[in-house]
């Protein structure tokens, strides 16, 4: 089945989670992956000091970078262009597919190998690249799993996920010509790499994600387990990075920091087996590089929350996924469910910047702000505080709607009469007191179907009296003259 | 949600007098949670004060999109506490809601932001209460039981008071604290969440109930009402669907549970 990335996610966003927590087997898979990686996280950080200081720097960088973010951007600029990497600016996703395009006409490309980006899927450039018949070929093995498939990423870190190792098996066995089926992993890998290390060397551009931009330097790191990146971004001609403008850090020095929090936080690794720094084009007397290397730095709505004082912690985010690692809904529905390119906490609370909040509400709300991504989170984005925010920029009436994009779009008649209902009781105490005396009076006929409530629990009853009532009553064991006041 | 967790924060000496805030869920619908906290209290000498203006610390509106009445209901709740005595909470969740989120509700409106800075040092979750001020030590009268405790997601990440929740019911001598599977993991209720996306809701809260079934507890404690509604209500609900006349997972609030097995009655039977 495939799984698109939805334009209006929050549309049918209850079906999918239906459904999605209907199936025992991606619940089980989910789980699995899920207990695996928190352990393995876990493990990462013996000592709470260290990791709640490096918890602390991490937030420190990250914040430093975004508070003088347009500096950096314009210092980043320089020094890649110095270096001879080629910068483009795309506000849009069309404008960042179109520059590629562009790279592509003129080198007359025919093949794009890719590394693994988000990115890219957010801007859907396999869609428009294969649209204007070029092979496009993912090398990172679960990128390649998922394009095999015809699906969509469900983890920004661990594409194929959801996907069993039979069913990875059945999936090689029909779509690649000559291949047996085989539960093997080690087997499985190897068919893989086979295809892919075949295509490396004819494929005409290689296109990747960045980690970190390093401004002072001009520098893009990029880490990755499988060696497909450096294929990537060294065996074809052309060389195309593509990244969103949050990623620039100040310093070098603080990608050492960053990147000590990345790999323990994502996959619970020490070090990542690749790490590489890209710092422009083959030289004259180089071997082996690219010709050309170009980095598109992409903004879709990242200014938008830039812009916003609570906002701008989003941008903050590394794209480790420890908290999709760690939520308890994403554990429950996978990422699929969700419908957009970044799935789980990270997911619900950047979409409503590249699609509008009215489009993602329901992401918004697909949380018992229960905490654990905030406690995870390498770079302490509040996460939980951002989705109360969302709430009501999503539901806010005409008058209190912002500038932001789709703020006010999911405004309930009924919800704010209901909240205005409570808010007349509750800030009412007499009133408060008469409706719940008449509830507890009442509470036989407290009603057995209680909406969704009571669809899979027994029916909430007031008590007989209430506990002021009990308070007032003569106590045989009051040791002290409490008092109602 | 960073938060000083119960551990960094200072403690006053034990106080003649406090203030009860219930919460609307025990005031309506688990009355005798509250009746043993102010039982508990009292017994250690502390008049309980119980504002009768009292209604709810507002979180349903502020968790829900609508700060305007969150702050109307919230703006009501900080008068309700002159006197400079301690504020006892029996519920993890609303504590948080005081102590953190007043705070956050009010940072444009300078008076109210005074008065929620001033009650937010002093709301203190129950348990947190019990451990950290009242240096709570009583002798068990219970009989042997084996209980697993759930704790709020609030009272967990933002009031630091699983801590405390843990440490009373490991200083009942009879009482054995079989830990579940995933205990920090939510049970899915999340106020509106659990209506907004009721198979979500279902998934976590039935997992909730298994997890904690599996561990062999023969009653579930938690100092926070909703919570207890939500997996008591599942757990019902699946005993009926499974022919179970007599439930599986009973569960009581712990200030129930620690004045049952603490009160000085004949055969340790509760007051
Ligand atoms: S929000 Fe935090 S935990 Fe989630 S992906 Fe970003 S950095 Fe990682």
């Amino acid at each position: 089945m495939s799984h698109p990335i939805q334009l209006h996610p929050s549309a049918d966003f209850i079906a999918r989670t239906r459904a999605a927590t209907a199936d025992k087997d991606l619940r089980k898979g989910f789980r699995g992956a899920m207990d695996f990686l928190q352990a393995k996280r876990a493990a990462q950080f013996p000592d709470p000091v260290e990791l709640e200081t490096l918890r602390d720097l991490g937030a420190a960088i990250r914040r430093h970078s975004l508070a003088c973010l347009p500096d950096l951007l314009e210092q980043l600029e320089g020094r890649l262009t110095a270096n001879g990497i080629q910068v483009h600016w795309a506000e849009t996703p069309d404008e960042a597919n179109a520059i590629v395009l562009d790279i592509v006409r003129r080198r007359q490309a025919k093949s794009v190998i890719k590394g693994k980006s988000m990115v890219s899927e957010e801007v859907a450039m396999n869609h428009v690249l294969e649209a204007a018949g070029l092979e496009v070929l993912e090398s990172d093995m679960g990128e390649y799993i998922v394009q095999l498939a015809g699906e969509a990423p469900s983890h920004i870190i661990m594409p194929a996920i959801h996907k069993s190792k039979q069913q990875i098996a059945a999936l090689f066995a029909a779509k690649l010509p000559g291949v047996a089926y085989t539960e093997d992993v080690d087997e499985l890998i190897r068919i893989g790499r086979d295809v892919l290390r075949r295509k490396f060397a004819a494929a005409d551009i290689g296109l990747s994600g960045v980690n970190f931009a390093v401004a002072e330097t001009g520098t893009l790191f990029l880490v990755e387990n499988e060696g497909n990146g450096r294929m990537c971004t060294t065996v074809p001609k052309v060389h195309v990075a593509i990244t969103g403008i949050e990623k620039v850090v100040a310093k070098l020095e603080h990608v050492a920091v960053l990147n000590t929090l990345l790999p323990r936080s994502a996959t619970g690794q020490a070090v990542e087996t690749y790490q590489n720094f890209i710092s422009g084009p083959r030289k004259p007397d180089e071997l082996d590089g690219p010709e050309e290397v170009h980095l598109i730095l992409l903004d879709n709505g990242r200014t938008q929350a830039y812009a916003d004082r609570e906002f701008r912690a989003t941008l903050q985010c590394i794209r480790c996924g420890a908290c999709m690692n760690h939520c308890p809904v994403y554990a429950r529905i996978g990422g699929h469910a969700y419908g957009t390119t970044y799935p789980g906490p990270i997911g619900a609370i950047i979409s409503p910047h590249l699609l509008g909040i009215g489009a993602t509400h329901a992401l918004a709300t697909a949380s018992t702000l229960c905490g654990a991504c905030a406690e995870v989170c390498p770079v302490r984005i509040p996460i939980p505080q951002l989705l109360i925010r969302l709430r009501n920029e999503a539901q806010a009436d005409s008058a209190h709607a912002s500038a932001l994009r789709g703020a006010g779009e999911s405004h309930s008649v009924l919800g704010s009469l209901i909240f205005r209902a409570w808010a007349l009781l509750y800030a009412h105490p007499a009133f408060y007191r008469m409706a719940t005396w008449l509830m507890s009076r009442l509470r036989v006929l407290a009603p057995a179907r209680q909406g969704a409530w009571t669809q899979m629990r027994t029916p909430l009853i007031p008590a007989r009296r209430r506990l002021r009532d009990l308070l007032r009553e003569p106590r045989r064991d009051a040791a002290r003259d409490s008092t109602v006041a | 949600m960073e938060h000083d967790t119960a551990g960094a924060r200072r403690y006053p000496a034990k106080p003649a007098d406090v203030y009860l805030f219930a919460t609307c869920l025990i005031d309506q619908f688990a009355p005798e949670a509250g009746m043993d906290t102010v039982r508990l209290l009292e017994r250690e000498g502390i008049r309980v004060h119980f504002p009768a203006d009292q209604t709810c610390c507002g979180q349903p509106a502020y968790t829900s999109g609508y700060p305007d009445e969150a702050r109307a209901v919230a703006a009501r709740q900080l008068e309700l506490f002159p006197e400079p005595w301690p504020v006892v909470v029996p519920s993890g969740s609303c504590a948080a809601m005081m102590r953190h989120h007043y705070p956050k509700l009010f940072a444009a409106d300078k008076v109210h932001l005074a008065k929620s800075e001033e009650l937010a040092e002093r709301i203190f979750e129950f348990t947190e209460f019990l451990v950290h001020v009242v240096h709570f030590d009583r002798p068990d009268h219970g009989a042997a039981s084996t209980v697993a405790l759930h704790t709020s997601c609030h009272a967990r990440r933002e009031m630091g008071s699983h801590a405390s929740s843990e440490a009373l019911l490991a200083g009942l001598s009879r009482v054995k604290l079989v830990r579940q599977e995933h205990a920090e993991e939510c049970c899915g209720f999340g106020g509106t969440f659990s209506v907004r996306h009721p198979a979500i809701s279902e998934a976590m809260v039935t997992d909730k109930v298994q997890s904690l079934v599996a561990a062999g507890a023969e009653c579930v404690v938690s100092a926070d009402s909703g919570c207890l509604f939500n997996i008591l209500g599942r757990a019902d609900h699946m005993d009926r669907a499974a022919g179970r006349d007599s439930p599986s997972l009973p569960c009581e609030h712990i200030a129930n549970f620690l004045w049952r097995r603490t009160a000085e009655t004949l055969n340790g039977e509760s007051a």
